[in-house]
């Protein structure tokens, strides 16, 4: 498994460092499909700069990351390519690793339930063979490196890469039930990743074998260890922030920036036009309420998918995708790497078709219609707009769609997979 | 008795070399008194009443206004006496004793607004800066501390009659007698540069500045076009440029004298002035030894056996002039995402460098990058000594960009700075959107080395419009240059369509709440068929007979 791993590498670290040296670098580093105000090498670059002129960089409008990537880039602004490559090695590495473990207690689990008869009789096809799932970790893999979105992400240079990279790592460190190595992926350029932690605790409930009882004391007693670790850690990254400029004023930069949502730059979320248009009586108002969209599908996910973490994971970051304040196609291209682990449910997918034509369609509209707009000045911000919320039902149809199945397969695997109806004639499920 | 106050009126012609002409009014009034202290000043003469009781209710030391319509052209005119930008530009001096400046300026900025019937209340601080530097106090006084300093320009405000009329009635005489008479607003606005401004500042009385009087300087700026229809080819006279003549000076006033500039034709070759006069005089100005002919309108035998004085210039011939020091701007780029702002100053000097400190205040919407800013004479990179930049906060404030630049002998320095241009929310843009945003001048200032020394007794009987700017050295004078404004396009949302896009946007959150709200909570369960309406009723009918249904 290591020679096509690292072939797989190679393969993608060269794809990028062509297009480093290309003329096509500065071109794609302008998109703002690929880059938003959080995210922008140029905006890093801009703090440093500030700070060397002696003006913190969070006293303007132009820097909002985390006081980490100033210490971060303060030494390796010159080795910033290499830096970004790294990432994404790092990420695809994580996740490969993280899925391999995961099918190996996919398929332990399936084990068991075969040899307890807990599967009816019809569905044997349903049940996976370790044949099949020996190729989905090096998928994955190249799910992630090889995918247009993260080549873009990663030739821009955008910051994104390394808040994927974080987010991959906490994903591998939940997996491998090392709580040691365990922390909080919030000191990304977001506050959405908290979303993460209910899915992780879950998992590790699920590992430790402490059922998700809530009137038991071993589970209480759990989750009070693993909030306490999960808000140690979050401090401690708070706190080394706060000591690169002995001030707290990266807070309302960062943090403040992402809820409020001042800076209506476009990109290819929902938020800008949105709050462009907005009546100034409601934005308030529906600030709170798009905010809370993002935050409010936790807890319904949880109960519903307690006994499948994972699957929890790979639904929380596409609803972080899809509804965050500033997303960008790095963002996407996170949860559409954990797409091969579920490539089982094809036969109960709807609408992949559909998807798949909508999403490549709006891709390569996206900057078409930027050129019409912002250059040739013939189409308006409608045009742009109206694919942003193509784009946007696509995704969400493609995460639906996914769940759907994926529910669908648990009720054959408890109900049977050739259901009869009470006069003997075939069946069809519905959703009631 | 009552504080002594004082009024002198002084009109400047200077025939420009484009064949254009040059007319600058200034009317200054002194006045004795102490505005700040607890005795009301209640009795007023020649100092106008609207500006003592703003001076006193707001703690001002200074207060400079200026209302510009266009651009004043350096490269064909020279430099002006009084420079100005285009729009409206307010700059402002509190005492120490104030203790919330912002909310002062805002006051401030209201009143003023209904005096000079502008709209100075767009003035926030949005588009007000404190200069660390470039505007230092022009009156006596001791306070540098760039607190109390205030300044924002309004690049888009536009001067008319409307502006024109109360500026007029602050005058001792208003327009009835003396210079002002000449100020009619269907000539004075059919120009290519017209500024009016008032500058009021504390000055030494005497020498020895042991007592200090309040200035009040109203000053009127005005180049008449050689080609503008109307105007004779090559000669002026008052009646042509005003469409007025002189017939007496204020009575108010202590002096009241016309000054024409003949040192470009000393021998009266090149124009001829009429009526002739003996009177000569010589000022500094501008790092150069001027020479005037002056018509004191004090004397009744300035205005002759008709009782009207008009004064008539004509022609013989021209020639060329070069401006030491001159600016331009201008933005590069293209398309409504990204731009670059390119400021030109030219020095030129045969063999003398001098810095100059350069004041740029950019809106917030225009998002500076300060690490692309580069400046570079002749080709080589030129690194400012001095950079104050204060970066802008969205809605908030502008940024803020002074430096002070070495300009060397004979070239020319371009500073560039990219930006990125911001979307706006729907309300903030103006009702003519396409129009663009406007970026108010750059302000360059600067010690120019003079050719001849300047004179630093600054009490000495001088005319007005050498006696604006203080001259604290010999070897240089103080000059201030104003670049062009810019005029930026933003990209714009469509206005047509708030209600459409919430109820779109909101239609897609509400797709993804509803599948996933089916998902959560509706389970898979075996489609039993409905039978047909027939068979349905058919079913009721039996269970009211108690039979088993079909």
């Amino acid at each position: 498994m290591a020679a096509p791993l690292t072939l797989l590498l190679l393969v993608a670290v060269t794809v990028r460092a062509a297009l480093y040296r290309s003329s096509l670098a500065d071109l794609i580093s302008e998109r703002v499909e690929v880059v938003s105000p959080l995210t922008a090498w140029k905006r890093v670059v801009e703090g440093l700069a500030l700070l060397d002129l002696g003006v913190s960089p969070y006293s303007g409008d132009v820097f909002h990351e985390t006081p980490l990537i100033i210490y971060l880039f303060h030494f390796l602004v010159d080795y910033a390519e290499i830096t970004f490559m790294l990432a994404d090695v790092i990420t695809a590495v994580a996740l490969y690793l993280s899925v391999k473990d995961y099918n190996k207690q996919v398929f332990r689990k399936q084990k068991y339930a075969l040899e307890a008869d807990r599967y009816p009789l019809d569905c044997l096809e349903l049940i996976r063979s370790p044949k099949e799932m020996q190729y989905i970790p090096l998928k994955v893999a190249m799910f992630y490196l090889l995918n247009p979105f993260t080549i873009l992400s990663c030739v821009a240079k955008s910051t994104c890469g390394l808040n994927n990279a974080v987010i991959a790592l906490f994903v591998l460190s939940t997996i491998k039930g090392n709580s040691r190595t365990h922390s909080s992926p919030a000191e990304g350029n977001s506050i959405y990743p908290l979303t993460l932690c209910a899915a992780a605790l879950l998992y590790l409930l699920q590992r430790q074998y402490i059922p998700v009882n809530l009137r038991r004391f071993s589970f209480w007693w759990f989750v009070a260890q693993y909030a306490f670790m999960y808000l140690g850690s979050l401090f401690v990254i708070v706190g080394l922030s706060f000591f690169l400029l002995g001030s707290w004023d990266f807070l309302p930069s960062v943090y403040g920036f992402i809820l409020s949502v001042p800076d209506l730059t476009p990109n290819i979320g929902l938020f800008w036009y949105f709050f462009a248009e907005m009546f100034e009586h409601f934005r308030l108002f529906f600030l709170c309420v798009f905010q809370i969209n993002v935050f409010f599908y936790t807890v319904p996910l949880s109960i519903k998918l307690k006994e499948h973490p994972v699957f929890l994971i790979f639904m929380q970051l596409a609803v972080i995708s899809i509804f965050k304040s500033y997303p960008t196609v790095g963002d996407i291209a996170l949860y559409m790497a954990f797409l091969p682990v579920w490539s089982h449910l094809h036969r109960f997918l709807r609408n992949i078709f559909l998807v798949s034509c909508v999403l490549l369609a709006c891709s390569a509209l996206f900057p078409v219609l930027w050129h019409l707009w912002i250059y040739a000045g013939s189409a308006n911000s409608n045009f742009y707009y109206a694919i942003t919320l193509l784009f946007n039902v696509a995704q969400i149809l493609l995460v639906s769609d996914y769940f759907y199945a994926f529910l669908r397969r648990e009720h054959h695997l408890s109900h049977g997979l050739y259901l009869k109806r009470k006069d003997g004639s075939e069946a069809t499920l519905v959703l009631k | 008795g009552c504080p002594k106050d004082d009024f002198q009126e002084e009109l400047v012609i200077r025939p420009l070399h484009s064949g254009d002409i040059y007319a600058s009014f200034q009317f200054r009034t002194l006045w004795e008194t102490d505005f700040m202290r607890g005795n009301k000043v209640s009795h007023y003469r020649l100092f106008p009443k609207s500006l003592g009781q703003v001076i006193s209710k707001f703690s001002v030391r200074e207060l400079h206004i200026s209302f510009t319509q266009g651009y004043w052209r350096t490269m064909q005119w020279g430099q002006p006496f009084l420079p100005s930008p285009p729009g409206a530009e307010l700059w402002v001096w509190f005492q120490d004793s104030v203790t919330d400046v912002d909310g002062t300026w805002k006051e401030l900025t209201n009143v003023l607004s209904g005096i000079f019937c502008a709209s100075l209340n767009f003035i926030d601080s949005t588009n007000t800066v404190q200069p660390s530097a470039s505007f230092k106090p022009l009156g006596i006084g001791n306070v540098t501390d760039h607190r109390f300093l205030r300044y924002a320009t309004l690049p888009r405000e536009i001067v008319c009659t409307e502006n024109l009329t109360p500026w007029k009635k602050l005058l001792p005489c208003g327009s009835k007698a003396g210079l002002a008479v000449l100020l009619k607003s269907e000539k004075l606005f059919h120009s290519s540069f017209h500024s009016q401004a008032v500058h009021i500042r504390p000055v030494c009385q005497d020498w020895q500045c042991k007592t200090t009087s309040w200035e009040l300087r109203q000053t009127l700026n005005v180049v008449f076009d050689l080609h503008t229809p109307g105007q004779g080819k090559l000669e002026w006279s008052l009646f042509k440029m005003f469409s007025r003549t002189l017939t007496e000076a204020c009575p108010l006033a202590s002096s009241s004298k016309i000054y024409i500039d003949i040192t470009d034709d000393p021998q009266g070759e090149q124009f001829e002035v009429s009526p002739a006069t003996h009177l000569l005089s010589q000022a500094m100005v501008l790092g150069d030894r001027r020479t005037f002919s002056v018509y004191d309108l004090t004397q009744q035998i300035t205005f002759g056996t008709v009782r009207s004085l008009n004064l008539l210039i004509r022609w013989k011939s021209r020639d060329m002039l070069r401006p030491l020091l001159h600016a331009e701007r201008y933005v590069a780029g293209y398309g409504l995402q990204t731009g670059e702002i390119h400021t030109l100053m030219y020095n030129n000097h045969p063999y003398r460098s001098f810095p100059v400190l350069l004041l740029d205040s950019v809106p917030w919407y225009l998002r500076l990058y300060i690490h692309t800013l580069t400046v570079t004479s002749k080709g080589k990179d030129n690194k400012p000594s001095y950079i104050h930049y204060q970066p802008s906060k969205d809605r908030v404030r502008p940024h803020l960009l002074e430096m002070l630049v070495q300009l060397p002998p004979n070239s020319v320095t371009e500073v560039t700075v990219q930006f990125e241009r911001a979307l706006l929310k729907w309300t903030e843009y103006t009702p003519d959107p396409n129009h663009g945003f406007y970026v108010g001048s750059s302000v360059i200032s600067s010690l120019v080395p003079s050719i001849v020394a300047m004179d630093t007794n600054s009490t000495r009987e001088q005319p007005l419009f050498s006696s604006f700017f203080p001259c604290k050295e010999e070897s240089s004078y103080f000059m201030r240059v104003y670049t062009e404004p810019l005029l930026v396009n933003l990209p714009t949302p469509d206005f047509s369509m708030p209600y459409n896009v919430i109820c779109l946007t909101c239609t897609v959150v509400a797709v993804g709440y509803g599948s996933l709200y089916n998902l959560l909570t509706r389970s898979f369960q075996i489609e039993e068929p409905s039978p047909g309406l027939a068979k349905r009723i058919a079913n009721i009918i039996r269970k009211m007979r108690g039979v088993p249904p079909l």
